[in-house]
């Protein structure tokens, strides 16, 4: 398994989802654990009732059948299929509503869904989905991106409810951008990186508005860490390969 | 997920270790295969696709190697391929013979006549690696450049054309550091005699590999195209150098400039920084929770 996931880090980001189905069939054995340590950009589906579309992930599937936050109902149709409680229901339809303009104002569009369930230790747990495509062709405002994708999963743990409650948060984001021009050719970046955040945070502020906040601030220190640190280490390495003109040394005569 | 999966034939196998091969980054292919072979568990499926990824992966990215008896150093590439495993080094006049797998030089060999070009063409062939060495010594703190005739090596003489090609291969490996990176110019010379021309066409490949808690890779490609004219062999080679030293030298501000474009512009069109309002996102405001719904449905949001 250790060997399976050094291939992931090594194999092009952009090529994610091959390498996983090429490791899939020589690992028969391990594909929970694969699947479940793998990310891949997410799909997405368009509900039957509303036509909105909504985001496929591990936490509301079901067999071959996704669940759907707008409508609650799953697709294709399932017999005896888990739902969160009505209580916990009420608390997702909120969340989606308001993650969706959080959405809005952050991905000037994008895709959004939450799911939530209980989970055994009479706490819940919460997936938070966001995809955009920022290409020219897609929700790309300013026009830069070829070809561009965001897609944001967090799950939070909700420990159960105390005055001050515990929320344990893992986040992945999975980015790929291309721009092409004719002075510069195609400059690709692609890349994927996971944290976790762990905070006690008193409940009485309301479960959406810590996880929201906790959200927030993650997206925001792993878009500045994509930013400054991995693509900034990539130039970096392109500026060892290859040091701008200012920074050669003189020639030195030859003796 | 269905319970029995067929077991894949041992050809499948070999298909799928290729892929591996083939797609590791810069420099990281033996790292890649230390866990490929791990995966797989079955050395003969391995030893196969090694021997058919390895030759493909070492000339695409135009590996360096060491040649025994202190000549320096040979390119693994197409352009100085002369059967499968025998590397010409233009510079010296020997020929490598290589382990594609184990990427190293095993022995070497003064290279025959046939081999090589025609006076008249080493000439000029000569005269432009010198300007490239000496361009690639100072833009390039690790990297190699060897010139090549790949048509037209038997012309005599002028009233012929041929064609050379100049490549540049420099890597960086710092696996301490989880960082990793190549460069490649391949730079093609039609020497149009009839037309007393010569005519550049610049192919330029980039790439970058950060993997510290995570997997970030930079793909960058350009081409370009030039043409000075057709001059003496000593003057020719400055020419060219000079062009592609602008050129090369030109691609790699526009880097910077894609770079420095990131985290304001287009990273804007995967995320803002911050929303329009310039602040945070109030989630505290509880007569939100309603206004959502209205402002869901009045803005179509989530269509």
């Amino acid at each position: 398994m250790e060997a399976a996931m050094g291939l992931m880090r090594r194999m092009p980001p952009r090529h994610s989802e091959t390498a996983l189905s090429a490791l899939l069939s020589l690992l028969p054995h391990n594909s929970s654990d694969l699947l479940s340590q793998v990310d891949l950009p997410l799909q997405v589906l368009s509900d039957d009732d509303s036509g909105k579309r909504f985001i496929l992930c591990e936490y509301n599937r079901d067999a071959d059948s996704y669940r759907s936050p707008w409508s609650n109902k799953y697709h294709p149709r399932l017999e005896d299929a888990p739902y969160p409680s009505s209580k916990l229901r009420q608390l997702e339809i909120e969340a989606n509503d308001i993650f969706t303009v959080y959405c809005d104002q952050y991905y000037e569009g994008g895709i959004s869904s939450v799911y939530m369930w209980e989970d055994d230790n009479e706490g819940f747990v919460a997936c938070f989905l966001v995809k955009k495509d920022g290409s020219k062709t897609g929700q790309g405002r300013r026009g830069y991106l070829e070809e561009g994708t965001w897609d944001a999963i967090h799950v939070i743990e909700v420990g159960p409810e105390e005055e001050t409650t515990r929320y344990c948060l893992t986040s992945t984001v999975m980015l790929s951008l291309t721009t092409d021009d004719v002075s510069s050719g195609t400059f690709s970046l692609s890349g994927s990186i996971r944290r976790q955040m762990n905070m006690n945070l008193p409940v009485a502020d309301g479960h959406l508005c810590n996880m929201g906040k906790m959200i927030e601030e993650m997206e925001g220190k792993l878009r500045n860490s994509l930013d400054q640190v991995y693509f900034g280490k990539t130039r970096e390495m392109v500026c060892t390969l290859r040091p701008p003109s200012e920074v050669l040394p003189m020639r030195l005569p030859d003796s | 997920m269905a319970e029995e999966e067929t077991e894949l034939s041992d050809n499948q196998k070999k298909e799928i270790a290729k892929w591996f091969l083939l797609n590791a980054p810069a420099g990281e292919i033996q790292y890649v295969a230390k866990d490929l072979k791990s995966v797989l568990n079955n050395d003969d499926v391995y030893d196969e696709a090694a021997s058919e990824a390895f030759p493909v992966y070492n000339k695409s990215h135009m590996i360096c190697l060491e040649m025994s008896g202190r000549f320096g150093d040979v390119l693994v590439t197409s352009y100085g391929e002369l059967q499968g495993n025998e590397y010409l080094d233009p510079k010296t006049a020997q020929v490598a013979i290589v382990d594609h797998v184990k990427q190293v030089c095993t022995e070497v060999r003064p290279a025959s006549d046939e081999e090589l070009p025609t006076p008249y063409v080493e000439e000029y062939r000569c005269a432009l690696e010198a300007e490239m060495l000496k361009y690639v010594g100072e833009a390039y703190p690790k990297g190699s450049c060897s010139v090549y005739c790949i048509n037209g090596k038997d012309v005599e003489g002028p009233g012929y054309d041929f064609e050379l090609v100049a490549v540049i291969s420099a890597a960086r490996l710092s696996p301490q550091n989880f960082c990793t990176g190549s460069w490649q110019s391949i730079w093609n010379i039609e020497c149009k005699d009839d037309i007393q021309v010569l005519e550049l066409k610049g192919k330029l490949q980039v790439g970058a590999h950060y993997f510290e808690e995570g997997n970030v890779q930079l793909d960058a490609k350009h081409e370009c195209r030039d043409s000075t004219m057709f001059q003496s062999p000593d003057d020719s080679a400055i020419a060219i150098a000079s062009l592609i030293r602008h050129h090369e030298t030109e691609y790699l501000a526009s880097l910077e400039a894609s770079y420095l474009n990131l985290p304001d512009a287009t990273f804007k069109d995967l995320r803002r920084k911050l929303p329009v309002t310039r602040t945070l996102f109030p989630w505290h405001s509880t007569s939100l929770f309603s206004l959502t719904r209205e402002i869901s449905k009045e803005l179509g949001i989530g269509k």
